[in-house]
C-alpha cells in the first residue's frame, strides 16, 4: 500500500512559520494536486515529504510508516523538480539510469526498465545525448523517466510545467495525466496553476498562508467553495465578488447594495438566519451572468457599464464596472456591445454563493 | 554640406559622393581599438622575451656585450648537475603543491558552501594568505622556521618531541628546507584554490544534490558522480593557472632560502637569476629561464587540449 498520511505537520524557518498544521491522507494510486499561490507552504510541504526538508513538527507516513527521519534515498519516492534537475554531464540514458545503478540493479534490468521508459515516454531517439542537446519538453520527459524507472511507491511533482511555453505545458499535462492512469502509482503535484490543478487532480488541495483552506474533487471546489478565497482561486475568470447587505422583506432575503438587489435563493435564504441585517459577500461566476433579456426578474439582473469586451471566439469576455465594482461576465459570442455601454445583466440563481463578511467561510 | 548635393526635380532624391568614413569598416575599427593593446604587448612581452632568446645564444655578462655562441650556453646546461637538480626540483615542487592545494582547497571549498554563521566573513578571512605580500609573509615564514628562536621548534619542544636546543633545522637541511618552501607555496596557494572552486561550486544547481540524493546516493557518491565531474572544467582552469605560477615561482625561495642549502631547494627561476644577475652570466641565466618555456609551454597546451575536451563533453 502507497498511501501517504500527513498529520499535523508544521514547518518553522528561522523566522517564518512556512507550514502551520497540515493534515492531508492520500489514498494509495491517488493524484492529488496542492495548489495555492507562492509562499503558501505547498512546495515545503512536498519537501517534506520527500525527505529534502525536516519536519519541524508532526509525522508524515508512507506506507503506514513513519518516515520523518528516514533520508530522501529510503523513502522509496521520485521527484520532477521544476528545472528537471536533470545532470548534465551524463546522456539520457544515464540520468535514467543513475538510481538504478545507485540501489545496485543489474545491467540488464536497468537496459530493460530504461528503454521501457523510454518507449513510453518517447524518447528512445534521445538515449545517447546529453540534456542540453534537447528542448524543454524532451527534458522534462527524461525527468518523468528518471522517476519512473525505479518504480517507486510515490511520485512527487515539483511545479514540473512551469517551465515550458503555453502550448507544450498543456500537451504535457495530459501526458502526465496518461502515465498516471497507466502506472497508477500515488502522485503529489504541485502547482500554482489552478487549470493544472483542476485537470490532472482526483482531489485538489487549496493551500494558502501555510494553511489548507479546502480539500476536494476539482468539481466540488469549483461548486462549493469552502471560503471566498478558494472561490476566488479555484476556476477561471475568477468568481465576481460584490459586497451587500442581507435584508429580509416580506418573507424574501435579499442581499443589497447602491446597484444590485438581488433575491437570495430559498435553500440558501434558509442558512441566512444569523446573518440578516449583516454584510455579506456576493459570488457569482463569470459563466452564470448572462446579457438580461424580458425574462429575467428585477431581482436577479443587475445594470454594470462595458469596459472592454474580449473576443475569444467560442465566448466573449466582458470587462464591466457595476457601482464600484469591476465584474467580469462571460457571455454568448453572438452578444454585440460596444465599450462604455450601459447593459443589464441576468444571473443563474445556481451560481449564487454569499460568504460571511468577516470570516470569509461560505453561508 | 561638404558634399555636392544634386537636386532632382521631381523624385527629392540626392545624389552625391559618400562621406569617407573609414570607421565604418568593422574591420578598420578593430585594428585601432587593438592598437593599444598590441603595442603594449609587443613592448613589454614580445621585446624581452626576443630579447632573452637571443642573450641566451651569446656569450655576454655583465659589462661584456659578447658574441654569438650558438647552443653553447644550452648545451652546458645540460652537463650542469645544479640544472638537473633545478629541473627535478621544479617539477617536484609543481607536483607536490599543486595535489596539496587542490585537496585542501577542494575540501575548505566544500565546507565554505554550506550554510553557516559568519559564512561571509569566514569567507574573506580564507582569503588573507592570498592578499598578504608574499614577501613579507615569506620573512614571518622565515622566522617561525629558525632553527634557533621559532615558534615552529619551541611547540616541538613544548610538545616534548625535541630535546632542548635540538631543534629541527628547518631551513639548514635540504629535503626539510624544500618542504618548508612547499609549506608556504600551500599556504599561500589554498585560498585561491578554495575561492575559486568554491564559485565553481555555487553555479552546480542544489536541486542536482538533491535529485540524486532521492535517487539514492550517498553523500561520497552525490559528490563523486555529481559534484567532482561538473567542478572539472573549473578544477582544471585552477590548476592550470596554479601550475603556471608554481613552476615559474621566485619569490618564497629566494626570501626562505635564496636556493640553498647547497643548491637544495633551487627552481628555474631563483636559478636563472642567481646566474643572470648574482654571478653576472646574463647569457647564461637567460638560457635557464628559456629553457622553462618549452617545458611549461607544453604542460599548459595539454592542459588546455584536456580543458577543452572537458568542456565540450
Amino acid at each position: 500500500m502507497s498511501n501517504v498520511t500527513i498529520r499535523q505537520v508544521h514547518k518553522h524557518y528561522a523566522d517564518f512559520h512556512a507550514v502551520k498544521g497540515v493534515s492531508l491522507e492520500i489514498k494509495d494510486k491517488e493524484f492529488v494536486v496542492l495548489v495555492g499561490p507562492s509562499g503558501c507552504g505547498k512546495t515545503t510541504t512536498l519537501r517534506m515529504v520527500a525527505g529534502l526538508e525536516t519536519i519541524s513538527e508532526g509525522d508524515i507516513m508512507i506506507g503506514n510508516k513513519i518516515v520523518n527521519e528516514l533520508p530522501p534515498m529510503d523513502r522509496d519516492i521520485a521527484m520532477v523538480f521544476q528545472n528537471y534537475a536533470l545532470y548534465p554531464h551524463m546522456t539520457v540514458y544515464d540520468n535514467m539510469a543513475f538510481g538504478l545503478k545507485m540501489r545496485k540493479f543489474d545491467k540488464a534490468e536497468i537496459a530493460r526498465r530504461v528503454n521501457n521508459a523510454a518507449d513510453i515516454l518517447d524518447i528512445k531517439d534521445h538515449l545517447t545525448r546529453k540534456p542540453r542537446m534537447l528542448s524543454g519538453g524532451q527534458r522534462q520527459r527524461v525527468a518523468l523517466g528518471r522517476a519512473i524507472v525505479r518504480n517507486p511507491k510515490v511520485f512527487l511533482f515539483d511545479e514540473p510545467l512551469s517551465n515550458l511555453d503555453a502550448k507544450l505545458r498543456v500537451q504535457m499535462r495530459v501526458e502526465i495525466k496518461k502515465l498516471h492512469q497507466r502506472l497508477a502509482t500515488t502522485s503529489i503535484y504541485v502547482t500554482h496553476d489552478q487549470v493544472e490543478a483542476m485537470t490532472l487532480g482526483d482531489r485538489v488541495v487549496v493551500m494558502k498562508d501555510g494553511l489548507i483552506q479546502q480539500v476536494g474533487e476539482p468539481l466540488e471546489l469549483y461548486n462549493n467553495p469552502a471560503n471566498r478565497y478558494v472561490a476566488g482561486f479555484i476556476g477561471s475568470p475568477a468568481m465576481n465578488f460584490a459586497d451587500t447587505m442581507i435584508e429580509e422583506v416580506g418573507g424574501a432575503v435579499y442581499a443589497t447594495n447602491p446597484t444590485m438587489r438581488i433575491r437570495v435563493p430559498e435553500q440558501i435564504a434558509a442558512r441566512m438566519g444569523p446573518h440578516k441585517g449583516k454584510p455579506a459577500t456576493l459570488g457569482i461566476r463569470p459563466e452564470d451572468l448572462h446579457m438580461a433579456s424580458g425574462a429575467d426578474p428585477e431581482d436577479l439582473s443587475f445594470e454594470a457599464v462595458v469596459e472592454v469586451a474580449e473576443q475569444l471566439g467560442a465566448e466573449i469576455i466582458l470587462d464591466l464596472k457595476a457601482g464600484g465594482s469591476a465584474m467580469v461576465a462571460s457571455v454568448e459570442p453572438t452578444v454585440k456591445v460596444k465599450p462604455q455601454q450601459k447593459i443589464r445583466l441576468g444571473i443563474n440563481p445556481a451560481g449564487l454563493r454569499f460568504f460571511d463578511a468577516t470570516t470569509e467561510a461560505a453561508i | 554640406m561638404a558634399t555636392t548635393a544634386v537636386p532632382v526635380p521631381d523624385g527629392g532624391i540626392i545624389v552625391g559622393k559618400p562621406k569617407w568614413r573609414p570607421l565604418e569598416s568593422e574591420g578598420n575599427l578593430a585594428m585601432l581599438l587593438l592598437l593599444p593593446t598590441i603595442a603594449l604587448l609587443l613592448m613589454f612581452i614580445a621585446y624581452p622575451f626576443m630579447r632573452g632568446i637571443l642573450l641566451a645564444v651569446t656569450n655576454s655578462k655583465v659589462g661584456v656585450i659578447g658574441d654569438f655562441v650558438g647552443f653553447e650556453n644550452f648545451a652546458r646546461l645540460l652537463k650542469d648537475p645544479i640544472f638537473h637538480a633545478v629541473v627535478y626540483n621544479t617539477f617536484l615542487y609543481t607536483f607536490v603543491t599543486t595535489v596539496f592545494k587542490l585537496i585542501l582547497g577542494l575540501w575548505l571549498a566544500l565546507l565554505l558552501n554550506r550554510d553557516f554563521k559568519f559564512k561571509a566573513f569566514t569567507r574573506a578571512f580564507i582569503l588573507l594568505p592570498f592578499i598578504v605580500p608574499t614577501v613579507l609573509a615569506c620573512f614571518a615564514w622565515k622566522w617561525m622556521f629558525d632553527p634557533t628562536f621559532s615558534v615552529l621548534n619551541w611547540m616541538l619542544f613544548k610538545l616534548g618531541i625535541v630535546a632542548a636546543g635540538a631543534g629541527v633545522n628547518w631551513l639548514g637541511d635540504g629535503d626539510l628546507a624544500m618542504l618548508s618552501i612547499m609549506i608556504v607555496n600551500i599556504w599561500r596557494g589554498v585560498p585561491f584554490f578554495a575561492i575559486s572552486l568554491m564559485a565553481g561550486l555555487q553555479t552546480i544547481s542544489p536541486d542536482l544534490g538533491e535529485a540524486a540524493a532521492i535517487d539514492g546516493a550517498k553523500p561520497l557518491q552525490r559528490f563523486w558522480y555529481i559534484t567532482w565531474p561538473l567542478l572539472m572544467p573549473v578544477t582544471m582552469v585552477v590548476v592550470l593557472f596554479s601550475v603556471i605560477q608554481t613552476f615559474s615561482d621566485f619569490q618564497i625561495v629566494y626570501v626562505m632560502t635564496g636556493g640553498g642549502p647547497a643548491n637544495a631547494t633551487h627552481l628555474f627561476a631563483t636559478y636563472a637569476y642567481q646566474l643572470g644577475v648574482g654571478t653576472g652570466l646574463l647569457s647564461q641565466g637567460a638560457a635557464v629561464s628559456l629553457a622553462m618555456f618549452p617545458l611549461l609551454f607544453g604542460i599548459v597546451i595539454f592542459q588546455l587540449m584536456y580543458i577543452r575536451r572537458v568542456e565540450t563533453r
